[in-house]
């Protein structure tokens, strides 16, 4: 890797800190995106696209966003699990038009869309 | 079943990540002079038996509970060997699994290898406590993407901020338009 590049990652990271220290009382959100062979069949690489696409657009820190295997609800691929503090809620067919409201109202503005809630 | 062998890729990854792997490499190797497209993917999950390392080309065998059919190996399969290639398992089981498939280069009926960036960039935020290794060349030019030098400068910075996204996302596009003679 070339020494600029590692430069650049020394920026991030102080910048990066030095912003957390200032948010860290906000509430933080964890996404998981599942990511089994039926959930990349319904799209759901590029769903995760859409949600690190808002995050870097927006600028949103303090939130986590992973991927998860198959978790046996594969016709309401994409899935999406939202926890925001105490409350965790799973989205099914979540397109990237829909990833991207997620992230907008639930995550930053902290409204559930319970008509795209599936209950399991 | 999947338009891109980029989506193949993150379904092998997948796989390597629910055997528990911690270190995921990837190998692509695009030689248009012998006409070959090699993909690799290589794990220290916990492997596989002889047996099951047979099985699993089959779409009615998978490990899972959750469902009885296991489709994204067989249809790799069928994809290398509609294009002149084949899929080959090397697993030891408690050391880890190796993946290879290979294809014709210039077949008509071979898949674009797709959105390479943004398959590797979810992978490496969305399993922060693994590490990956991608490789990849395209005739004499090669580049070699390591998540370990990042983790260990990043520190305590998550991989899901902002700008660590944009930073990871720049790094692996701008390597993949170098080896494409793009930049």
């Amino acid at each position: 890797m070339p020494v600029k590049s590692l430069d650049d990652l020394k920026r991030i990271k102080e910048e990066a800190l030095a912003k957390r220290q200032i948010r860290n009382a906000s509430a933080r959100a964890h996404l998981t995106v599942a990511m089994g062979t039926c959930g990349i069949a319904a799209g759901a690489r590029d769903t995760m696209k859409a949600i690190l696409d808002a995050i870097e657009k927006d600028q949103i820190t303090g939130v986590l966003v992973t991927q998860t295997g198959c978790i046996g609800l594969c016709e309401y691929e994409p899935i999406v699990d939202v926890q925001l503090g105490e409350t965790k809620v799973t989205y099914g067919k979540v397109t990237p038009e829909r990833a991207r409201a997620i992230v907008t109202e639930h995550v930053v503005g902290g409204k559930i869309i319970h008509e795209w809630v599936i209950t399991r | 079943m999947f338009r891109e062998l980029a989506l193949h890729i993150l379904d092998l990854v997948e796989n390597s990540l629910q055997a528990g792997a911690t270190l995921v490499t990837l190998e692509i190797i695009e030689d248009e002079a012998a006409d070959r497209l090699t993909i690799s993917v290589s794990d220290n999950g916990h492997g596989m038996d002889e047996k099951t390392a047979q099985q699993i080309t089959d779409p009615f065998f998978t490990t899972r509970s959750t469902r009885r059919v296991g489709l994204g190996i067989p249809f790799l399969k069928q994809a290398t060997e509609l294009c002149n290639g084949s899929l080959t398992i090397d697993s030891t089981l408690g050391q880890g699994t190796t993946i290879t498939a290979t294809f014709q280069h210039s077949h008509l009926n071979r898949m674009p290898l797709g959105d390479m960036v943004n398959t590797v960039l979810g992978l490496v935020v969305g399993y922060p406590h693994v590490n990956f290794v991608y490789r990849h060349s395209a005739g004499d030019r090669r580049f070699e993407f390591d998540t370990r030098p990042i983790k260990r400068e990043l520190g305590a910075v998550p991989l899901s901020e902002p700008t660590v996204i944009e930073y990871l996302r720049r790094e692996i596009s701008d390597s993949l338009a170098q080896i494409y003679n793009k930049l």
